[in-house]
């Protein structure tokens, strides 16, 4: 399932076009997080356009792959991602947070099917996914489980705690990944409370853990396929990403971790984006 | 006298059988696991002590040891539920639902997923092993949660019955457990219903109504025995669902009474009596008498000598029937 230069292009395409229904979303929502959601466009994009066993038209299939959102509050690529891919309309992502949305701030299972569990609260996400893991083990179930976390969520003991016990069951059908791109509401995460050697940590807790680019989606798909191969033991993947990605004069600063755009700004980066950072002509002007 | 209908123990008052309510539990995850294989079990390192030992050994495939990390214990359920099991996490109730609340609000009763949490060694009863590990407020953690149903049961019998119907029942619940062995008083007769509260006593002319949940409802029954003898008549009503309260039942014993007296090992402060007064406030303002722990933790010792010093023997519940009987207004 390696990407052909065809498909990665039209993936990158799609990536760009989530991206900017993301920087809309926030502007029109008034509140909520930037950073985390651009940088992580790639992979979600990778996700519900090439990876995933899944079935929009019908999100409780029964053996769909699962994906276990763990640091909630950039469920907005998310929801952009599932409109795009079709689970509901494009025109819902401008709920976004607003009373009677389906799209809460931060993502309730019971609200939209299709998102696997309620989160937000950091830590709780990858014991979850080891649970579905575990479970679906016991019934020889054929789908994987993916379970995407942020760095900053790898100060809480929750975390460590599920690690410990993916280990210890040998989960080889759960793939975690950590979207490693440095910032936390506070700060830089090795300011804050530092987490390196991350990968040595999590090998040392008996996971097999690969390194890539998470703004890559053929490094990503790669990683995915690897751990596929990968027995008796489950994988994470640590992504390298840029918070912001896409919208130059953002990449990288924490301090757009936690706000969304102004609409000034959200004109001004829907503008770098439409135009693949100047490398075409925009025709929405 | 012991109403008829609850098919009591005969003999309760001279020599009951002494079981905690936690072997009740024990006994009942068996039997529902045998009808029910989605029914997994999960312990964080306190297997036999909270009775799960004999599932563990019943159904090895079926049970998960997690180790001391009660967020752990919550969260790898909520996983197994939401794919389609029905755990039940077992620990001290200190540790489950006191160190996980988090993680069970959001991932258990935000998710509404049927994970049943059963915490045991609740009250002071538990003895020796001091404040820590006597759980006194997790009925007010988790009676505020929505989605939750809230269990006491008053015995093992009822421990057993309690847990088979957690396990048929499509939402989150806790189940509420002692470490001390206390009198079996209720039989497979007895009724028991999710929701339901029953009486146990009915004097002829009852002056006071006493509501009571877990194993102090022996104490409440032995305060309406003596009291009777001292021709003071009084209801009292086994409440084994905390939540949601049976409403009805409640409000009619204190309609018909006009004084009522609320009994739990549990903090004073946002317990069963609470539940009870919110509701009565609200359809039936009635003098309320508390008996429970009045703001403070627990500390080593005995059980009966901590229930006495903490005025929750039969003692303090007699004082406080009478209490609440002459507060009624002329």
């Amino acid at each position: 399932m390696t990407l052909h230069d065809e498909k990665l292009k039209e993936l990158e395409e799609k990536a760009n076009a989530i991206r900017e229904t993301i920087v809309e979303m926030l502007v029109e929502a008034g509140s909520g997080h930037t950073a985390g959601p651009l940088g992580m466009a790639d992979i979600f994009t990778a996700l519900y356009f090439h990876v995933l066993n899944h079935n929009p038209a019908n999100p409780e299939w029964e053996e769909r792959d699962r994906l276990i959102l763990s640091n909630g509050h950039i469920v907005p690529v998310r929801y952009a991602a599932m409109a795009h891919a079709g689970y509901f309309p494009l025109e819902e992502v401008m709920t976004l947070r607003k009373f009677g949305s389906r799209l809460q701030g931060h993502p309730e299972r019971e609200r939209l099917p299709g998102l696997e569990t309620t989160s937000g609260p950091l830590g709780s996400g990858l014991s979850q996914a080891a649970g579905y893991a575990y479970g679906a083990r016991m019934d020889k179930k054929k789908f994987r489980v993916y379970c995407l976390m942020s760095d900053g969520e790898q100060d809480a003991g929750n975390t460590w705690e599920g690690a410990l016990f993916a280990g210890k069951y040998k989960l080889e059908n759960l793939t975690a990944v950590i979207d490693r791109n440095n910032i936390q509401i506070d700060g830089n995460t090795e300011t804050i409370m530092p987490l390196e050697p991350l990968s040595d940590k999590y090998r040392a807790f008996g996971w097999h853990v690969l390194e890539i680019n998470g703004n890559s989606i053929r490094e990503f798909v790669d990683a995915v396929e690897e751990a596929k191969a990968i027995f008796e033991k489950p994988t994470l993947i640590v992504a390298y990403t840029i918070p912001g990605k896409g919208v130059k004069e953002i990449e990288g600063d924490y301090l757009w971790h936690g706000k969304p755009p102004s609409a000034e700004e959200g004109k001004k980066f829907l503008r770098e984006l439409r135009t693949l950072g100047g490398k075409i002509q925009s025709e929405h002007e | 006298m012991i109403y008829h209908n609850s098919r009591l123990r005969a003999d309760v008052f001279e020599k009951p059988e002494m079981v905690p309510t936690r072997d009740g539990f024990g006994k009942g995850l068996v039997e529902a696991a045998e009808k029910d294989e989605r029914i997994v079990a999960l312990c964080a390192d306190l297997t036999e002590s909270t009775r799960m030992h004999w599932f563990a050994e019943k159904f090895p495939e079926r049970f998960i040891e997690i180790g001391v990390a009660e967020q752990n214990l919550a969260t790898v359920a909520a996983g197994l539920a939401n794919y389609g099991k029905i755990p039940f996490i077992a620990s001290y109730a200190t540790f489950s639902p006191g160190r996980n609340n988090e993680q069970i609000r959001t991932t258990i009763a935000i998710n509404n997923v049927p994970v049943k949490i059963v915490g045991s060694h609740a009250g002071v009863s538990v003895g020796p092993d001091g404040a820590t590990h006597q759980a006194l407020e997790d009925i007010a953690l988790m009676r505020v949660m929505p989605n939750m149903i809230v269990l006491s049961p008053c015995d093992a019998e009822e421990a057993r019955k309690a847990t088979i119907a957690a396990a048929a029942w499509n939402d989150p619940v806790y189940i509420r457990l002692a470490r001390e062995k206390t009198p079996v008083m209720t039989t497979s007769e007895t009724p028991f219903k999710i929701g339901k509260a029953e009486v146990f006593w009915e004097s002829d002319d009852p002056q006071a109504a006493l509501f009571a949940t877990g194993p102090l409802l022996y104490n409440a029954l032995a305060a309406a025995k003596e009291l009777e003898e001292d021709g003071i008549g009084t209801i009292v009503l086994n409440s084994p669902t905390i939540k949601p309260l049976d409403e009805q039942a409640i409000v009619a014993a204190a309609k018909r009474t006009g004084a009522v007296v609320s009994v739990e090992e549990h903090q004073i402060a946002g317990g069963f009596g609470s539940a009870v007064a919110e509701l009565l406030a609200q359809e039936c303002p009635t003098p309320q008498e508390f008996i429970g722990v009045r703001d403070s933790f627990g500390q080593s010792g005995n059980p009966q000598e901590l229930i006495a010093h903490y005025g929750m023997d039969v003692l303090h519940i007699r004082e406080a029937v009478r209490k609440a009987i002459s507060r009624k207004s002329a």
